[in-house]
């Protein structure tokens, strides 16, 4: 195929915008799991390699990240107001913490470090990807060409730090373990974990689900020559 | 359908590049956004089946031993395994978080080890048991249950409640703590080996095309 012979060699030195071939100009899928690349694929087609599905983009990649960003959105609420801990000591009262207080019972105690790593991991982390992920959305739904570079390392990003944040669930299911003591103290995990297990786990299927290649898409888009090659999967 | 074999797509932008020939721990990355392309994994090739088998067993330490162990004050003792405690979470009526602790610490690191130990011992070592579709399940297992393995977040876990812990009780680590701490760095180094060499080694493939 002549096309291949103009491609550019891949380059040794990281990313510096400049103008490229893609695959679906092309006429060509990546497969999403050997990253083997095929041509002519037709609907349904797995890679002949290993096996996997070969799709021109994630399917409804948009619709998908965007349910489950709002689906997160909505369990924000509950994960930062119910408790996420009950300690019931034997004498005394019971205490509730939320992933709030009981970053500022670290902080209180002197524990600035550790303070500091829930404070990001448990806030800072959930916040973040929410953000970055609404705000690609909002991009690539804009067809905006403006900080792609920056927006695909903030993708990056997001998809790394994800899994930090059940930092506090880990947490919670090892107090609860640990402290089922009669005559001394019990502790009992609070709603809100369920809640914020179940931001951590939509953010992360969201960051999965988003296609990073839309956002590359819109170079693309000059007039005369748009979707010249939408085909595949 | 056709096989395009000198050439890579960049997985985050779709640009499309001629494969370069990497040398010794080379990575090549995308010119446009800076993913990083393909890197060269010869170098740890050789020690990923030795530290998926270690791997194996500090897995199996970790999950008999207690992770921390409490010294009241009124001589009481207490201790706690991980499966433990996901059993008392369960027991809490809390079955979404006990299910999903139980799959990101236990049921898939322990997965993805198998699979491994699978793929690198009787398909390529012994050239039998290596039908096409349990290879490809193997492989594509592996990939998509990498995000989903949270051992290291739940060894910093351990370190929280540890601290916390503190202030009520004296705290001992246990056996299991140490152990984890071996597999989740056993598991970081066995697992920055990409399971996509796997197929070049299986099917002949030539690196750089013809």
């Amino acid at each position: 195929m002549p096309a291949n012979r103009t491609v550019q060699p891949a380059s040794q030195s990281p990313g510096s915008g400049v103008p490229v071939k893609t695959a679906a100009k092309l006429g060509m899928v990546s497969c999403p799991h050997c990253a083997t690349l095929w041509e002519d694929v037709k609907a349904h087609d797995r890679c002949r390699r290993c096996g996997a599905g070969l799709h021109l983009r994630k399917p409804d990649s948009l619709r998908r990240t965007w349910a489950l960003v709002i689906a997160a959105y909505i369990m924000y609420v509950p994960a930062n107001i119910l408790p996420v801990m009950i300690t019931v000591p034997f004498l005394g009262k019971e205490q509730q913490d939320t992933i709030m207080s009981g970053i500022i019972y670290f902080w209180n105690s002197g524990s600035w470090g550790l303070a500091l790593i829930v404070f990001t991991a448990s806030f800072l982390v959930p916040l973040f990807k929410l953000a970055v992920l609404t705000q690609l959305l909002i991009a690539v739904q804009d067809h905006s060409k403006r900080h792609l570079l920056l927006r695909a390392k903030l993708y990056r990003v997001v998809a790394v730090i994800g899994r930090w944040s059940m930092l506090d669930v880990f947490v919670v299911t090892l107090m609860t373990g640990l402290i089922q003591i009669k005559g001394f103290a019990t502790v009992h995990p609070g709603e809100g974990i369920a809640a914020f297990a179940a931001v951590v786990v939509l953010t992360m299927l969201a960051s999965i689900s988003f296609d990073p290649r839309l956002m590359w898409d819109v170079t693309e888009h000059e007039p005369g020559r748009s979707h010249e090659s939408r085909r595949g999967g | 359908m056709r096989e395009v074999p000198d050439l890579i797509a960049c997985e985050e932008c779709d640009a499309v590049y001629r494969r370069l020939t990497l040398g010794r721990s080379e990575v090549a990355f995308c010119r446009r956004c800076g993913a990083e392309l393909e890197r060269d994994r010869r170098a740890q090739r050789k020690h990923v089946l030795p530290l998926a088998i270690a791997g194996l067993c500090m897995y199996l330490i970790a999950h008999v031993f207690p992770i921390l162990e409490l010294e009241l004050r009124s001589g009481l003792f207490s201790h706690a395994t991980l499966i433990g405690s996901v059993r008392s979470l369960r027991g809490e009526g809390m079955l979404f978080v006990a299910l999903l602790v139980l799959a990101t610490t236990i049921l898939f690191p322990l997965i993805q080890l198998l699979a491994l130990i699978y793929l690198l011992t009787f398909p390529i070592r012994f050239r039998r048991f290596g039908h096409p579709t349990t290879f490809n399940l193997s492989g594509r297992l592996i990939q998509v249950l990498r995000p989903w393995v949270m051992v290291e977040v739940f060894l910093l876990g351990v370190i929280v409640a540890f601290v916390k812990l503190t202030s009520m009780a004296t705290v001992l680590p246990g056996i299991a703590l140490w152990a984890f701490g071996a597999l989740a760095f056993l598991l970081t180094a066995v697992f920055s080996f990409d399971p996509r060499c796997l197929y070049i080694s299986r099917y002949g493939y030539k690196k750089q095309g013809k």
